[in-house]
């Protein structure tokens, strides 16, 4: 068997094509979540980290980790999944740090957010883009 | 209940008081999302745990709501203070209603 | 590159910098404690075929490589646990359990390490599922497994966890060679209708993209791996089905023969590698 250059080249763009299909379906149900969140509070755009891995080595599994000084909650929202909500993180008084890990599932290449609820009352947004691939035969 | 949930929890034996530790739990689970269909075609219904708190001599140190969006066999990293000697209780919540429980002291000093 | 011709593999692999993942310098210490040997010379019988072996862990992202080097980020563990349990549990008309026999599962230290390997009483090369299954039969009048099952996969990462960080070390002469050899042919055999065999991914091609995937030298130091994809323990049988199925061909089922074959060859080219098992793999 053959193929061309091109052929070749081809073939890898379909695989890209596939990974880029479904997304923002859901951007209202996000926006809703998050007035939920803040009660359409301003959000700042310092004051919550969100660590995740540039690209997830499988969707199924990606490990992140969320931080934000003197926060009294962290809500994630992954806002390509078909049901946005990842989790939330409450932080009671024996919390050593305001900051958290797990690992979440990703439907597609997405933004995932981040929102802090601050103890003054004030709220604080970030968001990363994963992206998420097709596997060879590992995926 | 779902068949077999093990929880597993790394918390040190012992520290200093007032000192942060780090805590991991991993527990058993698959989570299953609501989103998949068996080979008929038809809706698995969700199961999944959708609550996890930890509590040092019934105080607060996370209270995590957790959705259909977090991995099977779900794992958590987080820090606790640790004022005084005591028990951490860690609790998983099931959407059918079961709850998993562990507890692990710790000494200080 | 190892680039041959253009063959359908070709057509399967993207440029490798497409993704900047996999750390192949990185070293793999477990609990800060057990080091374990990911690159290595390769053995004897690997002259001309490979400079040095390099474990699947090598070809992972960061990510996924810290989620094997704490046994409380590594879900493989979780049933490891599990099949603590069942090692004390009796079972079968015999009213036995594994501690019956062998007490502590810590005597189960270097098994791993040298399985498969030829059984002089049964006359033929047995794998550590088939050995578990002997004794379930056997010894304690228990149904035997399914052979790449959960209750399998689990029992053999237990044991496994006991010979962590010792040296793959399978016996490839003696009784065994003829097995061997017959693992050794498979290995180099073209199947299905993409026409590739292990050797075509694993040896002419490890390091570069399949799709998304970054080749690896398909080494089974780490069997049972927890795979992020399934979120379960997978046994190397149930992988050799997936890669030979992959290449659109009728596959073997995992425990026949020729898959006992297979995983002496496979376990033979990693002796010298660490057993990790349960390892961390996408």
């Amino acid at each position: 068997m053959n193929f061309s250059r091109r052929e070749t080249f081809g073939l890898g763009l379909g695989a890209v094509a596939l990974t880029m299909l479904p997304v923002g379906a859901s951007a209202a149900t996000v926006d809703e979540l998050i007035a939920e969140f803040t009660g359409g509070a301003d959000m700042a755009d310092t004051g919550v980290t969100l660590t995740a891995p540039e690209i997830a080595e499988n969707g199924n599994t990606v490990p992140i980790s969320v931080e934000a000084p003197g926060a009294s909650a962290i809500m994630v929202l992954a806002t390509g999944n078909p049901t946005p909500p990842v989790g939330t993180f409450n932080f009671g008084p024996l919390a050593g740090s305001r900051s958290a890990s797990t690992r979440i599932r990703l439907a597609t290449t997405q933004d995932v957010v981040a929102i802090a609820k601050l103890e003054d009352g004030t709220f604080a947004r970030t968001s990363a883009e994963i992206k998420v691939t097709i596997g060879g035969c590992g995926g | 209940m779902a068949e077999g949930v093990t929880p597993r929890v790394k918390v040190p034996k012992k520290a200093e008081a007032g000192e942060v530790i780090t805590i991991k739990t991993l527990i058993s689970h698959p989570m299953e999302s609501g989103q998949r269909k068996d080979g008929d075609g038809n809706v698995i219904p969700r199961s999944i745990i959708n609550r996890f708190t930890a509590e040092f001599n019934g105080e607060s140190v996370i209270d995590v709501k957790m959705e259909p969006a977090m991995s099977t066999n779900p794992y958590f990293e987080f820090d606790a203070t640790v004022p005084e000697a005591g028990d951490f209780k860690f609790t998983w919540y099931d959407d059918d209603g079961s709850v998993y429980e562990e507890v692990k002291s710790i000494t200080v000093g | 590159m190892k680039f041959k011709a253009m063959t359908a593999v070709a057509a399967l692999l993207v440029a490798a910098p497409m993704l900047g993942m996999a750390d192949e310098e990185a070293e793999l210490v477990v609990n800060g404690e057990i080091e374990m040997v990911t690159k290595t010379d390769a053995p004897a019988h690997l002259e001309g075929a490979l400079p040095e072996i390099m474990s699947g862990w090598r070809f992972r992202s960061d990510e996924t490589q810290q989620t094997q080097m704490d046994d409380f980020d590594n879900p493989g563990m979780i049933f490891v646990d599990q099949a603590q349990a069942v090692w004390d549990t009796a079972e079968g008309s015999e009213g036995k359990s594994c501690a019956s026999c062998h007490n502590d599962v810590e005597a189960m230290e270097g098994v791993r390490a040298v399985y498969p390997k030829w059984n002089e009483e049964a006359g033929e090369v047995r794998t550590l599922a088939m050995q578990i299954n002997d004794c379930r039969e056997t010894q304690m009048g228990a149904e035997p497994w399914k052979y790449d099952g959960s209750d399998m996969t689990a029992m053999e990462a237990l044991i496994s966890v006991q010979s962590r960080g010792m040296p793959v070390n399978v016996a490839i002469d003696g009784p065994a060679q003829s097995v061997w050899e017959q693992g050794k042919e498979m290995y180099y055999t073209r199947y299905g209708q993409l026409e590739l065999s292990c050797a075509n991914c694993h040896e002419d091609n490890y390091g570069n993209m399949i799709r998304a995937d970054h080749l690896s030298q398909g080494q089974i130091n780490g069997f049972p791996v927890y795979r992020l994809k399934n979120t379960k323990l997978n046994s190397s049988h149930a992988r050799f089905k997936g890669c030979i199925r992959d290449t659109r061909a009728e596959t073997f089922s995992p425990g026949s023969p020729e898959f006992v074959a297979l995983e002496l060859y496979v376990a033979s080219r990693g002796n010298g590698l660490s057993v990790e098992a349960p390892s961390v793999r996408n």
